[in-house]
């Protein structure tokens, strides 16, 4: 009786569809694995499976770090999303939060250490949005679909930071961003439970952020009306919504969330710089895959980006075996490709619960 | 072999319902047979049980006497069965010549074949005298012609059994004659039809059985031609419905809405959709806007609403010009809106009923609080509006209105918009698509919102409603008024003459003189 109330549970037949996805993703990459090297492949299957836990909690922290910026990316897609719109330009809007941090990490060192690196990430924030700005409101008065101009958006940003970084903030031996010390995140206590590791305050803040953004959409007037456009833009308007500022301010936010991904990983004591070359962030694209696994619910993300954090650890740990990262890669397209299929999921477990249930009454 | 169609104890559950209870249908071949019952009764369920969209859980279902399993509508179509849905299923941004075949495309070496098709299609449009334009998208044709392009779907498939749902509610009467002629023709060439609908004079005219539902069930299958309206109604309803409109005389007091030359450019054509139009509405009574469709009703509306801006002329309410308010401030200083579309206007259909009953005051304190939305109260609004108005659905707040049957869903917009204690309700086609006993009730409504000093100004196109629930008629034409009538005194024929543009009234001469 208890299952049979369970599976009839609208979210948890959602949620179940994701993790069937997971389970076939899983057992295709095994089957991947199997025919790339097949000596190895039960125990290169395991070191996936074990993801960060292989390094000790020095490789939980490093998996919490690299889930960071995707949780924030996926929450910038799934926020969208909600909202009826595709931001396919996460890319842009990180990269463009990146430079800002950097930007303001590195000049505005008159500021006082413990503040300067909070403004570089409200900085990163206003850029992101700025980003994603544009072209919600192209499509809010011209009717300019968002995802060609987010693409646009895009390779111009990419372009645009490849220029500043060189004008303003270059280390010119590196061919890349000058490192902004003065602004580092501070490590939270992440330095106490995961020594050794890159984990700093950058995923308690996107751990935070997804707690807020859950209840913007699900507890408030304002998440009602963005979610109200999404659904349909004419009744929105019929019921007294200004539908146009919702739509830009969707796509702000959906920015800003970007930007923050973008100026947390940058801001990270990790090494890690805005090289000057022609390629998009892929923590970016990354997002995608994230929102669509956490069916765009922001708890979901936290979720299923510490889960692609934890997958892209194993991938790490299996190069160890000889086996190239990219099958990790494989193997999370083809969890996505099963949860963008969740909907035939979906219904297979509406017919599970039917058969279980028999009738209600 | 005496049915074409027999579904046999056919049963469907949705969460919290039972759209079917062990119903049986029985549909002799080459007869229309009406299907009847009141909103939610379960028929849309039922026909997409019959056309694969939904599988029974009980019961079988028998095509010319073999028994069946029809898992999707191509099934369907395998076994001749055509439906044409409440909700047209048409590609928006398609032209009606590629929503035809889309499906069962001709394909020759993996190119598309049109013209084939185009020729069978342009011959069955002149056959039945389906008028279309192959070529037009669907999104800029009319419903009629939109539906038009869904029954020609049907005869290209070749199919001989057809389901109508709900085919006239979005028609105009011009268009209802027409379409009946056309169902007629189809029997008369050995096609059999399932025509759902809930306007009694039409199954009088067309059908020759007609089976009635109530709630889920299956309540009987009779004659037309021995069983009266007065009968059907009360097998649908389980009592008698009055069909006749009481109403005392009108108290009419102080004008609240005044309406002063106002023109609104068409999008369409060079020429003005609204042209130099003035009237007032007064409290206490019902104004009737008269019309054939597509003279300018919609974008007076739109204009009154704030949906569409205003080229010329004003609009006072109260004495207060809100001709370029935003339609915030209108809903919420007492101006409600029932739509003429309920799907793109009326509802959001991916919010629930409670979401969608507090769809234009969610922001007041009553269900908020410092922006957090205060889903007790929420829920409590919802409450009160469905047990008030009888909104039927399977999981009461928390149903999807998309789930809801197309009547249920009118009703939760009739309820918001009334609840809201407006002093001017502007309703647009309040009834369609309602059954009678629901009609009845809204009349009723509308008539107290009459009687408490509101003002109501009304749009139809049915004229018995034009003629029975107004107290005074403007009729419309070419976007100009043509002529204010009494319905206490003017003939249906003479409404006519208005509304097709042969005669005007004194005082609505057509102006000549180059002012
Ligand atoms: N997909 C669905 N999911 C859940 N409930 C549904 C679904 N479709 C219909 N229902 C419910 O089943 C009942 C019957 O609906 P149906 O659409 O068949 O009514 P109907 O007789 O066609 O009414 P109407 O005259 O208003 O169109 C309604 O209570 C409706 O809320
Ligand atoms: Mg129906």
């Amino acid at each position: 009786m208890n299952v049979k109330k369970l599976l009839s549970n609208r979210s948890f037949k959602s949620a179940s569809a994701s993790v069937f996805a997971i389970l076939f993703g899983l057992l295709i990459g095994y089957i991947i694995l199997l025919i790339s090297n097949p000596a190895q492949a039960t125990r290169g299957f395991i070191i996936i499976l074990n993801g960060g836990f292989n390094g000790g909690l020095r490789g939980v922290g490093n998996m919490l770090h690299n889930a960071m910026p995707i949780i924030l990316t996926g929450l910038s897609v799934g926020f969208a999303f909600k909202t009826g719109l595709f931001n396919i330009g996460a890319s842009g809007q990180f990269i463009l939060g990146a430079f800002t941090a950097i930007y303001i990490g590195v000049k505005w060192t008159f500021l006082p250490s413990g503040t300067l690196w909070i403004v570089a990430i409200i900085g990163a924030m206003i850029a992101g949005a700025l980003w994603g700005g544009i072209a919600g409101v192209l499509k809010a008065f011209r009717n300019v679909n968002e995802v060609i101009t987010s693409i646009m958006l895009n390779y111009i940003g990419m372009y645009l930071v490849n220029f500043l970084v060189v004008s303003t903030v270059f280390d010119l031996t590196r061919n890349q961003s000058i490192s902004p010390r003065a602004a580092y995140l501070p490590t939270g206590g992440m330095n106490i439970l995961f020594p050794l590791s890159s984990a700093n305050i950058g995923i308690i803040i996107a751990i935070v952020v997804a707690i807020i953004m859950y209840i913007v959409l699900e507890k408030t007037t304002f998440g009602f009306e963005l979610k109200a456009v999404g659904y349909n833009r004419e009744a929105s308007r019929y019921a007294g919504i200004n539908e146009k500022k919702s739509i830009i301010l969707s796509m702000m936010i959906a920015g800003a969330l970007a930007g923050l991904g973008g100026g947390l990983l940058y801001l990270s004591n990790t090494g890690k710089h805005i090289e000057v070359v022609d390629i998009l962030a892929s923590e970016g694209f990354n997002g995608i895959p994230v929102a669509l696994l956490g069916l765009s619910n922001p708890i979901g993300i936290i979720f299923s980006g510490l889960f692609v954090g934890h997958m892209n650890m194993g991938g790490f740990y299996m190069q160890r075996l000889r086996f190239v990262p990219e099958v990790i890669d494989i193997m999370i397209a083809i969890i996505i490709y099963f949860s963008a299929l969740s909907l035939a999921f979906k219904s297979f477990i509406e017919n599970l619960s039917r058969k279980l249930g028999g009738r209600t009454k | 072999m005496e049915y074409v169609i027999e579904m046999l104890n056919i049963t469907k559950e949705f969460p919290g319902i039972i759209a079917n209870d062990d119903i049986t249908l029985q549909v002799r071949k080459g007869e229309i047979h009406a299907l009847l019952g009141e909103n939610g009764a379960g028929k849309s369920t039922l026909m997409s049980v019959l056309f694969g969209l939904y599988i029974s859980e009980k019961g079988k279902i028998k095509v010319r006497g073999n028994e069946v399993k029809i898992h999707n509508p191509n099934d369907a179509n395998d076994l001749g069965i055509g439906m044409v849905h409440q909700h047209f299923k048409l590609v928006h941004n398609f032209t009606v010549l590629e929503n035809i075949v889309l499906g069962v495309e001709t394909v020759r070496g993996g190119f598309l074949i049109m013209d084939d098709a185009r020729a069978k299609i342009v011959n069955l449009s002149k056959q039945y005298n389906l008028r279309i334009e192959p070529d037009a998208i669907i999104e800029d044709i009319s419903v009629g012609m939109q539906q038009r392009v869904e029954i020609l779907k049907m005869l290209y498939r070749e199919n001989d059994i057809l389901i109508f749902d709900e085919p006239t509610a979005v028609l105009t009467p011009q268009e209802i004659d027409e379409l009946m002629k056309i169902m007629k023709r189809l029997v008369e060439e050995g096609k059999s039809i399932i025509f759902i609908t809930h306007k009694l004079n039409e199954i009088k005219a067309v059908a020759d059985r007609v089976s009635v539902l109530r709630k889920g069930k299956y309540i009987g299958t009779v004659d037309v031609a021995n069983t009266s309206k007065e009968e059907m109604s009360e097998m649908m309803v389980g009592r008698k419905v009055i069909f006749e409109i009481a109403k005392g005389e009108a108290n009419i007091g102080d004008n609240v809405l005044t309406v002063r030359n106002l023109s609104i450019n068409s999008k369409v054509h060079g020429k003005s959709a609204v042209h130099n139009v003035s009237f007032d509405l007064r409290k206490g009574e019902i104004l009737c806007v008269a019309g054939i469709e597509g003279n300018g009703q919609s974008e007076l509306i739109y204009a009154l609403t704030g949906l569409l801006p205003v080229d010329g002329g004003e609009i006072y309410y109260k004495g207060e010009d809100i001709t370029h308010k935003p339609i915030r401030y209108r809903n919420s200083h007492g101006i409600s809106h029932i739509p003429e579309d309920r799907h793109k206007h009326g509802l959001v259909l991916d919010y629930t009923l409670s979401e969608n009953l507090v769809l234009q005051t969610y922001f007041l304190n009553e269900f908020q609080n410092k922006g957090f939305i205060n889903f007790k109260s929420r829920l409590t609004n919802a409450k009160k509006m469905i047990e008030q108005y009888d909104i039927r659905s399977g999981e009461g707040p928390i149903t999807l209105v998309r789930s809801m049957s197309g009547g249920n869903q009118q009703k939760a917009i009739v309820a918001r918009e009334v609840e809201k204690d407006p002093d001017v309700i502007i309703a647009v086609q309040p009834t369609r698509g309602l059954d009678v006993g629901a009609i009845e009730y809204i009349h009723n409504q509308l008539i107290k919102q009459r009687d408490m000093g509101r003002a109501v100004l009304l749009i139809s196109l049915e004229l018995s409603e034009v003629l029975g629930v107004s107290d005074r008629i403007l009729v419309m034409y070419e976007g100009e008024i043509v002529g204010e009538v009494d319905p206490k005194e003017v003939t249906q024929q003479e409404l006519g003459l208005y509304m097709s543009g042969s005669k005007r009234g004194a005082g609505y001469e057509r102006k000549e003189t180059s002012e």
